[in-house]
């Protein structure tokens, strides 16, 4: 990387999450600019496909249709080298209000998919955004994390095994 | 960063070997999958994998005693949750989820500021 640049670096705003209850998720993030830019960011496919798949995660963005508009759907294929067949995302939207809140369903796991609504605060130039998933049932979210973590368990065990190990040496050298 | 791995090891070292045998039998993890949906008796889970109830008996106690199942007797019943160290995987999730979405962000940073510089111009532009 490049740590000399003309513009001088700003600190970078945290991203945050948080289990709010036993049904919700909550992502939070500051975004130096205001909040109608951030609203086109998620509401342009040809901007939103900038930064839904960050490079670091290894999909690439297959497809990405958006009708934002109340009652419009949304479609967007992924690809990922350790998966036999591309991964579809899609919904609904419920609520578009422009520069402020979009809500939109999350189908393609059926009836255990979230609700999620994203509002834009402005505040002096900065927007506020936070990001409210709310599942049908605890059971649903638990299920979420469930699938999220309980296949890569074995990997994630063996990657602490690594790091233990490489612990264990590194203390024992020193 | 040191403080992170110096919690992972205390809290994981001891509990290491046992989890790992824990989990290298496949009913053993479809029973840590079942308990991530809903809380079960033992009777039930034996019914689910046809499994015999000492059976059973002997995967859950293996998985309470790597710290991945709770169970509990109330009257002649003993229901299975998921323990502890299941509830630090979760712990375990949702920073894998923040990672995820902090680097989706970052992107989103750097396409807001194309906006903002765009639009900086383009004012520029027009009051010329």
């Amino acid at each position: 990387m490049d740590a000399r640049r003309e513009i001088e670096p700003t600190p970078k705003n945290r991203t945050t999450v948080e289990r709010k209850s036993e049904r919700e998720l909550v992502v939070t993030r500051t975004f130096n600019g205001p909040a109608r830019l951030v609203f086109e960011a998620w509401a342009r496919p040809e901007l939103f496909k900038q930064w839904w798949v960050p490079k670091s995660c290894g999909l690439s963005l297959l497809s990405c249709e958006m009708d934002v508009r109340v009652g419009g759907k949304y479609r967007l294929v992924f690809s990922h080298p350790a998966a036999p067949e591309p991964m579809a995302f899609f919904g609904s939207y419920l609520e578009v209000t422009p520069h402020s809140r979009l809500v939109w369903t999350n189908e393609e796991a059926g009836d255990t998919g979230q609700v999620t609504t994203v509002t834009f605060e402005e505040r002096g130039g900065k927007t506020l955004l936070v990001m409210h998933d709310l599942y049908p049932s605890k059971e649903a979210l638990d299920g979420a994390i469930a699938s999220g973590s309980t296949g890569g368990m074995g990997e994630t065990f063996e990657q602490l095994d690594e790091l233990l190990a490489a612990l264990g040496t590194s203390v024992g050298g020193s | 960063m040191c403080h992170i791995l110096n919690h992972m090891v205390q809290s994981h070292r001891t509990g290491f070997d046992a989890s790992f045998a824990a989990l290298s039998d496949a009913t053993r993890r479809g029973v840590l999958e079942q308990l991530g949906r809903a809380d079960a008796s033992i009777t039930d889970l034996a019914g689910k994998f046809r499994m015999t109830l000492t059976g059973m008996k002997k995967h859950v106690g293996v998985l309470e005693q790597a710290g991945l199942v709770a169970t509990e007797k109330v009257g002649r019943v003993r229901t299975c949750k998921l323990g502890l160290r299941r509830l630090e995987e979760e712990a375990a999730w949702i920073e894998s989820y923040r990672q995820l979405w902090d680097a989706r962000f970052d992107e989103l940073d750097k396409v807001v500021g194309k906006l903002t510089r765009k639009e900086k111009v383009d004012g520029r532009k027009k009051r010329d």
